[in-house]
């Protein structure tokens, strides 16, 4: 956490509701978003109880499991699941166009977007992608074809979901703690019902009694994937051991439908904030990423192994790294608000053009002709705690490379290196300006060797990943 | 009758797991929780009945399937663990003795058990024929805040090469390879407590309590089966913790010295029903120093019943540490708030604090007007 964030923090309990943390919404939000809220049952790493899913508020299909020991029944839920979500997503994958870029590539028209809960439901969503992508469709085990299928695509979301910036599937809680700062603390704040009471909280009540009776797991069932142990051991047990499916299934509408307002109550609120300036450029590389997999997928690719060999381990490492450098500096030069969180930690400083040296022209170290670097001074009453050489960028200018030349008292002297072009502005006598060290490029990939040339200390190159039976039967007790 | 009885009334004393001690280290400077845990109160009840939610139960599912997974992993006088042991400890013993203590009746009190426990214990350290040995139900005791507690254990204690080894059988997967990290540490953390209190038992008995080791077997369900596999876990890292925060819990004595005379925590059960008047037992409970901190809510039974104190008196902390660290300093929230809202002189000690947060009020201000 940050100190604007602590300072929100103490903001809301003195205003008696969440503060927002951001002026516009850095995610995309899908015009059609699937609402997801699977439970476990309590114990299993991957037993399915039930889930509530479908596109729209009015259109909630509950899914159950009768008796969630039972595998048989198991793989009937994720069949279910796959009728679902599987023509979901497809629908999106088989719409694609080509990129009118230099190097011509393929890209969705428009991608899924999957909206569960908590982190908890990503954790979930990562299992059921394992536990199913692998099962054989005909032998001993067969499953119905559609069930590897979902396997397939939930792995591929859970995987671009932990590339920051993504947004084919997120955990709302992430979603609303990074748009608004409540006055919960952390452990408190993965809790969807106690952070919209704060958000939102009904008329005449501050947030933290709106949160108070939110956290009753009677009112407010958890949002899953774990059920509240007093509904398992009073309701859900009895109903197992003595079958009545028609109770079982009201118990569960019970325990799910809750959660579902709270979900559409959240899409609702996220609608209300405008569209961050780069959020369509990141949705983008979510389409070329379903493309991609839906031509892998189609042309009868394999599903990802269950280990990443070490050069493909560490490309993706520094991919998520990059991912999150580039997400962070984008936010923030879409976003004042976020701009001043780094603002208040010294990464980024706002002031006031002083003068500016337009015609300044030297002959830069080991060069020989004479470049035009024009001089800007700057006031500015933030700390400045960059040194001189360092590089920074401005949100307004973000084209314009500059280097920083001196810092005397309050007075703040800058170069600029690059990005004047013809159509280019300088910065002029009066305006108000913010200079970072943020960079929304993202840092340099590392050059990694091919994965035949994977060095002994990584193991040497990785066998071929060829799917086993022993994977496609894996028992599921 | 001593004085910790006298708080706890005419209640009997409730068991300690290890799970409670590892709890109990997590926040060592927490008086009350030192003083309830001393004193073997029922935590559970005594929230209840002060009209605060417990959230604290497992669910009739994970109790069983902990115990139908614990049942295959000891079938057949611990086969599945022979095996599982040979595996990760590269051995190549054929076969084990089975010594199972708890079966000295269901009723015999703890001090018989411990007893029982510590003779096997030696008999199988000094007898040379007893090599390879396994020791289920063991039960341990150990000194927590001056008082001894005695551990009613989910483990075997396992000895081959003159070395015993703590094994915990526990039921979360571990799936390709991994675990969820959170458990895991749970795991640990609760292992480290069992392999501190046999390593003190050594001690007693006079054997090297480096015979004990600090390589912790982890039983667990392999992927989505049923089926056990194990790995080592080493848990150096959390017996350091541990002991010294053993060590740091004050001694209870000094501890008791401070709270009122005739102080009592007793429920006045009638029965099975709590009789004491809810405003009394809630007055003699905030009489013992609490330090509430919102990762409790997941370790302590007591705690919404110290969340809603600390609210109530206007504690930083209870907004989460990194919120009180971020604000160093500060320790209160209406002077927290004061200080963001930039009203009020600041006091000497808070002038620094007060600076930084004048600056990120203002800019604050800047981007929201």
């Amino acid at each position: 956490m940050s100190l604007l964030r602590s300072f929100l923090t103490v903001r809301a309990v003195r205003e008696g509701r969440a503060q927002p943390a951001a002026t516009v919404r850095h995610a995309h939000l899908s015009a059609e978003p699937l609402v997801f809220i699977p439970l476990r049952l309590a114990g299993e790493a991957a037993a399915p109880l039930a889930a509530m899913v479908g596109t729209g508020r009015a259109d909630a299909r509950l899914l159950g499991v009768a008796n969630p020991r039972s595998r048989d029944q198991r793989f009937t839920f994720m069949a279910e699941l796959a009728e679902i979500i599987v023509p979901y997503i497809q629908k999106y994958a088989a719409q694609v166009e080509i990129s009118d870029t230099k190097s011509a590539y393929e890209r969705c028209l428009d991608a899924p977007q999957i909206l569960v809960p908590n982190p908890g439901g990503l954790a979930f969503i990562r299992l059921i992608g394992r536990s199913t992508r692998f099962r054989a469709t005909e032998g001993p085990h067969a499953v119905a074809p559609q069930v590897p299928l979902l396997g397939r695509w939930l792995t591929f979301l859970h995987e671009r979901s932990e590339f920051a910036g993504s947004a084919m599937l997120l955990a709302m809680t992430d979603l609303l703690a990074e748009h608004w700062v409540t006055g919960l603390s952390g452990p408190e704040n993965v809790n969807l019902a106690g952070q919209l009471a704060w958000i939102d909280p009904p008329d005449g009540m501050t947030g933290q009694d709106a949160a108070l009776i939110a956290e009753d797991p009677l009112r407010s069932p958890p949002a899953g994937p774990d059920t509240d142990p007093g509904f398992d051991r009073h309701v859900l047990k009895p109903l197992i051991d003595a079958p009545s499916p028609a109770r079982l299934h009201e118990a569960l509408r019970g325990q799910l439908e809750p959660t579902w307002e709270l979900m559409w109550r959240a899409v609702d609120l996220l609608r209300a904030v405008p569209d961050a300036d780069s959020a369509e450029g990141r949705w983008e590389r979510d389409r070329t990423a379903l493309a991609r997999q839906n031509t892998w997928i189609a042309e009868g690719g394999l599903p990802p192994g269950r280990w990443d060999s070490a050069v493909a381990a560490a490309r993706r490492l520094a991919g998520l790294e990059g991912a999150q450098q580039s997400y962070e500096a984008s936010k923030a030069f879409d976003d004042p608000l976020v701009m001043a969180e780094h603002r208040a930690e010294g990464a980024a400083f706002t002031g006031r053009v002083i003068t500016v040296d337009a015609d300044r022209k030297i002959i830069p170290p080991g060069k020989k002709r004479l470049v035009a670097r024009p001089l800007v001074t700057i006031g500015t009453s933030d700390p400045v705690r960059f040194a001189p050489g360092k590089k920074l960028l401005s949100p307004a200018r973000p084209k314009q490379g500059t280097v920083l030349v001196s810092v005397d008292a309050d007075i703040v002297t800058l170069q600029i290196n690059s990005g004047m072009t013809k159509d280019a502005t300088l910065p002029s006598p009066g305006e108000v300006v913010c200079y970072t060290e943020l960079d929304p490029a993202g840092g340099r990939r590392p050059a990694l060797p091919d994965v035949t040339e994977t060095p002994w200390t990584h193991g040497g190159p990785p066998p071929e990943y060829v799917p086993t039976d022993e994977d496609a039967q894996e028992a599921w007790s | 009758m001593s004085r910790l009885d006298a708080i706890r009334g005419r209640s009997l004393p409730v068991d300690h797991d290890a799970r409670r001690i590892a709890a109990l280290a997590a926040n060592p400077a927490c008086d009350r929780r030192a003083v309830l845990d001393a004193a073997g109160i029922d935590k559970a009840k005594t929230v209840e009945h002060l009209g605060f939610p417990t959230r604290f139960g497992q669910s009739p599912f994970a109790v069983s399937r902990t115990q139908e997974f614990r049942a295959t992993v000891k079938a057949h006088g611990g086969a599945h663990i022979l095996r599982l042991l040979r595996e990760v400890l590269g051995l190549s013993v054929e076969e084990a003795g089975y010594h199972d203590v708890g079966d000295v009746g269901a009723d015999a009190g703890h001090g018989v058990r411990y007893r029982h426990t510590m003779a096997v214990l030696k008999s199988a350290a000094e007898n040379p024929a007893d090599a390879a040995t396994l020791v289920d139900h063991p039960l341990l005791k150990l000194g927590v805040a001056g008082y001894d507690v005695y551990l009613e254990p989910d483990v075997i204690a396992f000895q081959v090469d003159r070395r015993f080894h703590v094994v915990a059988i526990k039921s979360f997967a571990i799936i390709d390879g991994q675990a969820d990290s959170g458990k895991v540490s749970a795991a640990a953390r609760e292992a480290a407590v069992y392999v501190h209190a046999m390593r003190d038992l050594f001690a007693q008995l006079g054997l090297d309590p480096e015979r004990v080791s600090h390589d912790v077997v982890l039983i667990c369900p392999k992927d989505f089966m049923n089926f056990p596999t194990a790995c080592l876990v080493d848990v150096r890292l959390q017996l350091e913790a541990l002991k010294r925060q053993l060590q740091r819990l004050a001694k209870i004595d000094t501890l008791l010295d401070r709270l009122p005379p005739g102080l009592s925590l007793d429920l006045q059960l009638d029965g099975e029903t709590p009789t004491r008047p809810v405003p009394e037992l809630s007055a003699a409970l905030s009489s013992i120093p609490a330090r509430y901190a919102p990762e409790c809510l997941s370790a302590c039974e007591m705690a919404y019943f110290c969340r809603d104190e600390a609210r109530a008196c206007g504690s930083l902390e209870a907004l989460g540490r990194t919120v009180r660290d971020d604000l160093g300093g500060v320790a209160s929230l209406p002077v927290a708030m004061d200080l963001i809202a930039g009203s009020g002189v600041p006091s000497a000690e808070h002038a620094a604090i007060a600076e930084r947060l004048g600056f990120v009020r203002r800019i604050f201000d800047e981007v929201v007007a």
